[in-house]
């Protein structure tokens, strides 16, 4: 019987080295591939037993936090602030993922940075409960709400940085997103809510206009086509430029007409300053025919054409090269319309720059990043991102925009005993029967600044076709200027 | 006790100690990853369970001196791991109660070894085995059994148990009994048909009778898993006692023709193999497939090294604790644990064997045996069901599912192994086989 016994002993040998095989098939070389099967909530679940880090505003205000649910998965994620955070803050869903700054610091959130402590350590071996970092921005949350209030029910965005730093103290986009809904761990809610904002830019709920569309700047790009102008050396603020209205274009019948359909100066020689005051289109339109390639050097310079280095994912603003078959688009780009189109957040960097005397600090939302005891991870430096003009460039250009506010275009921006210098925007959309959008560049103290603003007004808001500029986004501008002044005490 | 059985002894008591080291400190690595006060709650526990293990050594030692030293330590390492994992998942009721039954089960142990004082006795009793079994078979047929989870194999008398569990270990005493008895009787062919030599017809009719019982096991309590079994395991035993092949054809064309029925009959045995083949249907993987959907998810989870004890998710297994534990191991102890795990029934199973083939009577070779073949089918059914090798049949894994009736079972098991190995070894040798064995063993 020995003998069939070993049969039986070699049949079950081969059975088990079955086993064997089949084992390293499922945990080692197919494993991959079935641990991915959506089915498979494992990784879902470790995701959501971290207790996520908070986000909270410079001054303290928790703008997202996570909440233990008693569930199988442990914590949600909740945004108490609503919409008012949604386009920095973005999204945390089971559905859709993670979006914005929940998505830029999300290793940070999970805590997966920070240096190991020997509580991390018990945590890690043991599986206790592990805790993300939390984040601390530059935005200052009365700041913030001072910007939502003055934009109103109008479709915009507005943009407030401090020059020297680059922080980011307000940045708001109407309309916003609640991303509580979209937090769920119901995702029926989480769908309905998705499907109800989600699109295209910049007509979705979901598109910051602040930072992912672009708009024609309109006459605020003139700050950028002067500074090419005058850093040059090329021309200086009382240099004389012809007034011609119309004016000819080269290459074409087409004529370019001033904003108020008259000349700027009664047809008289027009100097640069008294043309930056009045905004005048022919000026920089002739500017424009004369030095394109330097105009496209200094817009490169400020930031267009590559995406912002921000915190959170930035649409680049764009000044493409003109061909010399296409001459008349020169004199259109110089002047913020044709193809130039330019983020608010763009906008505001270079009303910021030139506050900053001439160099640009690269914005700056994420301020600290700390850990759940409230010892600091890291704390992120101003960086700046290079010169764009010299400080007598900038010191000319803030000269000439508190001119604008002063006695030209942006007397609405004006606030008594402080000096505000801005520039106004009113760009045609191109569109027939669209109102032109509405800008306004600004920052104060003019001497000794303090904060940048850049107001956008989607097709003017509320003003329809009479929108300017100066009567729509100058007072918006103001009022977050003067908010700001509150809050800081300057 | 003799020198030598002094030495096999302390090796076994070496053995036990690492196992108990082993399985202490799984216990206490699942009781930290819940909340360190655990400890202090799993600690009278991890002591009972050890000094129980100590006990049966002691025992052993006096009883069984010349027994196998490997198999009481395998089971310990075993079942201490089981209980690891199963009081990671339920501490406070699987957990507690499975503590008891393993005391229990060692105490079955301890008296399989005392009151058993000659293996070969129980050979006189076969025929009340014979109806025992059949009659624990049935039982659950009868007013007391219930049905729970769609198979009728339970008892509530006294306690809730499940027969099938000894019925096993009676049915294997009553074909070693009866095989051992009959075996030239059976080996004898009469006849030839296509090429085959065949005994007599008439000697076809326990294979019948067993087929017949199978099929009721399956019709009427629904347990295609346990009917399988107790079929294959007297096949197997016909075949080692009569080396004719031909029984080994014709029961699995019996079971073949059975499997068929089943399948044809039942429409839980369709959904089993339907499972089996499209686990990952998106339209099942959240239904019916889920079960085994979440134990590939598990093992695949664990990879190399798993999860670590504690870490990983096997809560999400439905049946973690009982069919599905071993997907648990996968998941935490990762692809080195369930290896480790497979071997060390692996070496059960060889040790099983090997005092098989070191028995000199046929009742004993064949008790072992059989014994041996249950325990090594058992493990392999669940383990290939788990692991998606072949369709899921819900049968126990020995020593590590949760359950009583299993683990009572699995300790009487080994406690007439280690019986039949002492015997083997303390009754002097006839002097032809000590030759052959001195000599093997040089």
């Amino acid at each position: 019987m020995e003998r069939q016994i070993r049969q039986v002993a070699i049949v079950l040998l081969i059975a088990f080295g079955a086993l064997f095989i089949q084992l390293n098939y499922i945990q080692i070389f197919a494993a991959e591939r079935i641990a991915a099967n959506p089915a498979n909530v494992r990784a879902l679940l470790q995701q959501y037993s971290i207790k996520r880090g908070d986000i909270v505003t410079y001054d303290g205000v928790r703008i997202a936090h996570s909440r233990a649910t008693h569930q199988k998965l442990k914590y949600v994620r909740t945004y108490p602030q609503g919409e008012l955070y949604g386009q920095l803050t973005g999204y945390y869903s089971i559905l859709y993922g993670a979006d914005r700054l929940e998505s830029s610091y999300n290793n940070e959130l999970l805590g997966r940075n920070s240096t190991l402590s020997m509580q991390d350590i018990q945590d890690r071996f043991l599986g206790g409960g592990q805790q993300g970092d939390d984040l601390r921005l530059t935005i200052n949350s009365k700041l913030q709400e001072a910007a939502r209030a003055a934009l109103g029910t109008n479709r915009g965005a507005i943009v407030a940085i401090e020059p020297q730093t680059g922080q980011v103290k307000a940045m708001w986009s109407n309309p916003s997103f609640d991303p509580n809904p979209l937090a769920s761990h119901d995702s029926k809610t989480a769908r309905r809510y998705f499907n109800s904002i989600k699109g295209a830019c910049p007509t979705s709920r979901l598109c910051d206009l602040a930072t992912s569309y672009g708009y024609p700047p309109g006459s605020t790009f003139k700050i950028v086509t002067a500074t090419a102008a005058l850093d040059t050396g090329k021309y200086n603020p009382h240099s004389k430029f012809p007034d011609p209205n119309p004016l000819i274009l080269p290459q074409t019948p087409q004529t370019l007409t001033n904003f108020s359909h008259t000349a700027c100066n009664g047809g008289q020689p027009i100097d640069f300053f008294t043309a930056i005051t009045i905004s005048c289109d022919t000026t920089f339109a002739i500017l424009g025919l004369r030095i394109p390639a330097d105009i496209h050097t200094y817009a490169q310079r400020f930031g267009f054409n590559s995406a912002i280095p921000f915190d959170i994912p930035t649409q680049p603003s764009s000044y493409p090269k003109v061909k010399s078959d296409n001459r008349p688009f020169q004199a259109y780009d110089a002047i913020g319309q044709g193809n130039t189109r330019a983020t608010p957040l763009q906008m505001a960097l270079v009303a910021a720059t030139v506050a900053n005397g001439g160099v640009e600090m690269r914005p700056q939302l994420v301020y600290q990043v700390i850990d759940p005891k409230g010892g600091i991870v890291r704390g992120y430096q101003p960086q700046d991102l290079g010169r764009v003009m010299s400080p007598k460039t900038s010191a000319e250009l803030t000269q000439m925009m508190v001119s604008v506010v002063q006695k030209g275009t942006g007397t609405t921006a004006q606030i008594p005993g402080v000096q505000v210098a801005g520039k106004t925007g009113t760009a045609q959309t191109g569109v027939q029967g669209t109102n032109p959008h509405t800008w306004f560049i600004c920052f104060a103290p003019a001497t000794n600044p303090k904060i940048a603003v850049a107001v956008l007004v989607e097709h003017g808001g509320t003003f329809g076709s009479e929108a300017t500029g100066g009567a729509v986004a100058a007072p918006l501008a103001r009022q977050v200027l003067e908010a700001d002044r509150r809050i800081s005490g300057w | 006790m003799s020198a030598q059985a002094g030495v096999t002894r302390n090796r076994e008591l070496a053995l036990l100690i690492l196992a108990l080291l082993i399985g202490a400190g799984a216990m206490c690595l699942v009781a930290v990853a819940r909340s360190t006060k655990q400890v202090s709650i799993a600690a009278p526990f991890i002591i009972a369970v050890a000094v129980a293990y100590v006990i049966a050594h002691i025992i052993e030692r006096r009883f069984a001196s010349r027994s196998d030293p490997l198999i009481l330590p395998l089971a310990a390492f075993l079942n201490f791991l089981g209980l690891a994992v199963i009081y990671r998942l339920s501490p406070h009721h699987f957990g507690r109660s499975q503590v008891t039954w393993t005391i229990v089960g060692i105490a079955l142990f301890i008296a399989t070894i005392v009151l058993v004082k000659d293996y070969k006795v129980l050979a006189r009793y076969k025929y009340l085995f014979g109806f025992a079994g059949v009659g624990l078979l049935l039982l659950p047929l009868t007013p007391l059994g219930e049905q729970v989870n769609g198979a009728r194999l339970w008892v509530r008398f006294p306690v809730f148990f499940q027969p099938g569990e000894a019925a096993k270990i009676c049915l294997v005493l009553f074909f070693a009994g009866y095989l051992a008895e009959r075996k030239e009787l059976l080996a004898i062919a009469s006849r030839r048909f296509l090429g085959f030599h065949i005994p007599d017809l008439k000697h076809f009719g326990p294979l019948l009778v067993m087929w017949g019982l199978s099929l009721a096991v399956m019709f009427y309590e629904n347990d295609l898993g346990s009917s399988l079994l107790f079929f294959s395991i007297f096949i197997a035993m016909l075949f080692i006692a009569t080396a004719r092949v031909v029984y080994v054809a014709f029961g699995g064309l019996l079971f073949a023709i059975g499997a068929y029925i089943g399948y044809q009959a039942f429409g839980h045995v369709q959904e089993r193999v339907t499972i089996w083949l499209h686990v990952f249907n998106p339209h099942l993987v959240n239904g019916n497939s889920y079960q085994l959907a979440q134990s590939l998810f598990a093992f695949a989870t664990g990879g190399l090294f798993g999860t670590g004890l504690g870490q990983g998710r096997p809560d999400l297994i439905p049946a973690a604790t009982t069919d599905f534990l071993f997907s648990g191991i996968g998941e935490e102890l990762g692809l080195l644990g369930t290896v480790a795990v497979l071997l060390c029934f692996m070496l059960l199973v060889a040790r099983g064997f090997r005092t098989a083939i070191l028995c000199r009577d046929s009742f004993g070779q064949l008790l072992a045996a059989g014994l041996m073949t249950i325990f090594g089918i058992q493990t392999f059914v669940i383990v290939a069901g788990v692991t998606r090798l072949l369709p899921l049949t819900g049968v126990t894994l020995p020593f590590m599912s949760y359950g009583g009736s299993s683990l009572l079972a699995n300790y009487v098991l080994i406690g007439l192994l280690v019986r039949i190995s002492h015997q083997t070894a303390a009754e002097p040798l006839p002097a032809h086989t000590a030759e052959i064995l001195i000599g093997g063993r040089r």
